[in-house]
């Protein structure tokens, strides 16, 4: 908000002291800049040549046209990745932003200790994937865990889920766990949108008697929309990342249960020595997140005109 | 009416309770089970409080493998990665918010472009750079590949324009230049923003899993994440050694938390209202 006063860069004269501050522009760039280039810029272009190579990771390549990404429609566990990977997403999304909102309009509501449960909410954010994976193996542990340990024994389950070590439980188990670890981060931006609806909305809704579904549903719901619109485009992104979690759980299985898009990227670049088919599979990610993205710059631009 | 409103109030909060005893829980768990032998971990009925602490888990860690090393290269990776982001990202925030030089502004949209690459979709090509450089299995591939970060010039500028243009012209014109402006008036005040990037690109790194993975091989290279992960696959049975390796890389996130919760939750309800 208190950003946008930006002042055109129209340099006046070609002053010495102009000069001087240009030079000084580009100079203070070019930290980031030389970075930007070797790490990222020559990685994207030099990921889609090698993406039409057979290249192993060593020794020679041979061109070979688009035949990776022809093999890839081909390839039943990429097939197998990519539908796995749009069941977790479309799963994970829409969950994650329900809790993140419900949270964040329940701590809103000025409960007595709100700020702590902010922290404890927020907390498991913070902690990695690699930390998180190892706790909650043991937690669902199909066997002992405490889990399936409180389902037969005090709800009286006589085959409890297999969580992460059945086929049809796996990537659900994946669901909840990184709807668990990511809901407060969400939660803590919804809370910034909901402080930035101006107060005299709500009494004058309440002036009109309204009740507070009707405060919801015309007054913090249309105001919080570019911030719901916002965490959808993110955690969408994120979603199609996913990949820490998984090898740290599962890396894939049960069968091929949990293989997602980044598992097959890491698997065929490291494992099998497949860059070239990598790279392509990092490419067709690359086009995925970029559609997202135009779509996320869409409605902005919708937003900020209306 | 203000009856109800009350009795709603504390159903409320005993959901907020119980939601919150689900964020808890896992971390009671693994502290417990990390002071407990192997046979009390599963017990039925669970106990959450260890009839008495033993330390064996802690031990077997640091026996096993080679951990306060783990601990020291990712506390030195993460430390010089930060601060060299916190340089590069001000120095080039602060061109772009501050100095005025023909292109700026699409230099700065382009800029923005590059943060929706994902860094998965070019992490073989990333690979192959450093290969080329000679830096695999070496910590400089992962402080090289992360001293930069487009997000982090976005928010430091977002700060710095916050930051009334009178001040630099004045000195400006009191014969101090960028170099002087950058070190002496802007960075002191874009305090908030620092503190903000500091905390989240700690946080990152310290966590980061996959790129010490591909990048790094040997054991005496290795960080606590890729450490941890590699124990467990190695002992998959010893729960308890497990969990003690995992409150030990909780540690210094926890401090962090403790110190700058409000840098951090600032930082990202901050970028949600702006997008």
């Amino acid at each position: 908000m208190k950003g946008n006063k930006e002042k055109k860069a129209i340099p006046r004269s070609n002053s010495r002291l102009n000069r001087r501050e240009w030079t000084a522009g580009y100079l203070f760039l070019l930290p980031n800049f030389i970075g930007f280039i070797i790490f990222t810029a020559i990685p994207v272009v030099m990921g889609f040549y090698i993406s039409l190579t057979d290249y192993s990771g060593y020794g020679e390549k041979k061109f070979i046209g688009f035949a990776n990404y022809l093999k890839m429609f081909q390839d039943s566990d990429f097939k197998v990745a990519l539908q796995n990977n749009l069941i977790y997403s479309l799963t994970s999304v829409p969950l994650t932003v329900l809790f993140a909102l419900l949270l964040a309009l329940a701590l809103n509501r000025k409960l007595y200790g709100g700020k702590l449960f902010q922290t404890v909410y927020f907390f498991p954010n913070l902690t990695s994937m690699v930390a998180v994976g190892c706790v909650w193996l043991q937690l669902f542990n199909s066997k002992k865990g405490p889990v399936n340990q409180m389902l037969t024994g005090v709800f009286g389950m006589e085959n409890p889920p297999k969580w992460f070590m059945g086929t049809s439980t796996a990537l659900m188990t994946v669901v909840i766990v990184v709807v668990w670890k990511q809901a407060g981060y969400y939660m803590v931006m919804f809370m910034g949108g909901l402080k930035n609806i101006p107060a005299h909305l709500y009494e004058a809704a309440k002036i009109d008697g309204a009740g507070p579904w009707q405060c919801f549903k015309n007054v913090t719901w249309p105001m919080l929309s570019p911030t719901t619109f916002m965490v959808t485009i993110l955690t969408f992104i994120a979603s199609f990342q996913v990949f820490d979690i998984i090898n740290v759980t599962t890396e894939g299985g049960p069968g091929r249960s949990t293989e997602v898009l980044v598992m097959r990227i890491y698997k065929e670049a490291f494992k099998y020595a497949r860059m070239g088919y990598g790279s392509a599979i990092g490419y067709f990610l690359f086009f995925i997140i970029f559609v997202i993205t135009l779509i996320q710059w869409r409605g902005q631009r919708k937003w900020v005109v209306e | 009416m203000k009856k109800k409103s009350k009795f709603g109030k504390v159903i409320l909060f005993i959901v907020c309770c119980l939601v919150a005893f689900v964020m808890v829980v896992p971390f009671v768990w693994m502290l417990s089970a990390s002071f407990k032998l192997k046979n009390e971990i599963f017990s039925i009925p669970i106990r959450w409080i260890p009839e008495v602490f033993h330390m064996d888990n802690y031990e077997t860690i640091m026996e096993k493998i080679n951990f306060p090393l783990y601990f020291l290269n990712t506390a030195k990776v993460t430390i010089i990665i930060t601060l060299l982001q916190l340089l590069t990202c001000s120095m080039a925030a602060y061109a772009f918010s501050k100095l005025r030089f023909p292109g700026r502004d699409t230099i700065f949209l382009a800029y923005l472009g590059t943060m929706m690459v994902p860094w998965h979709a070019i992490m073989i090509p990333q690979f192959i750079v450093i290969q080329k450089l000679h830096l695999y299995d070496n910590h400089l591939s992962l402080i090289l590949t992360g001293a930069f970060s487009a997000f982090g010039v976005f928010v430091l500028r977002q700060n710095m324009l916050s930051i009334p243009d009178s001040l630099n012209e004045a000195a400006k014109i009191d014969g101090c230049g960028p170099v002087g402006i950058y070190w002496r008036i802007i960075l002191p005040l874009t305090k908030t923003g620092l503190a903000t990037l500091t905390v989240l690109t700690f946080n990152n790194v310290w966590n980061d899993y996959m790129g010490p993975m591909i990048y790094l091989d040997k054991d005496t290279n290795r960080t606590i994440q890729l450490g941890l992960a590699t124990f467990k696959r190695q002992f998959d049975a010893d729960y308890g050694a497990i969990m003690a390796g995992t409150v030990l890389s909780l540690i210094p996130v926890v401090i962090i938390y403790v110190v700058a919760q409000k840098y951090i939750v600032d930082g990202i309800a901050y970028s949600g209202v702006k997008g």
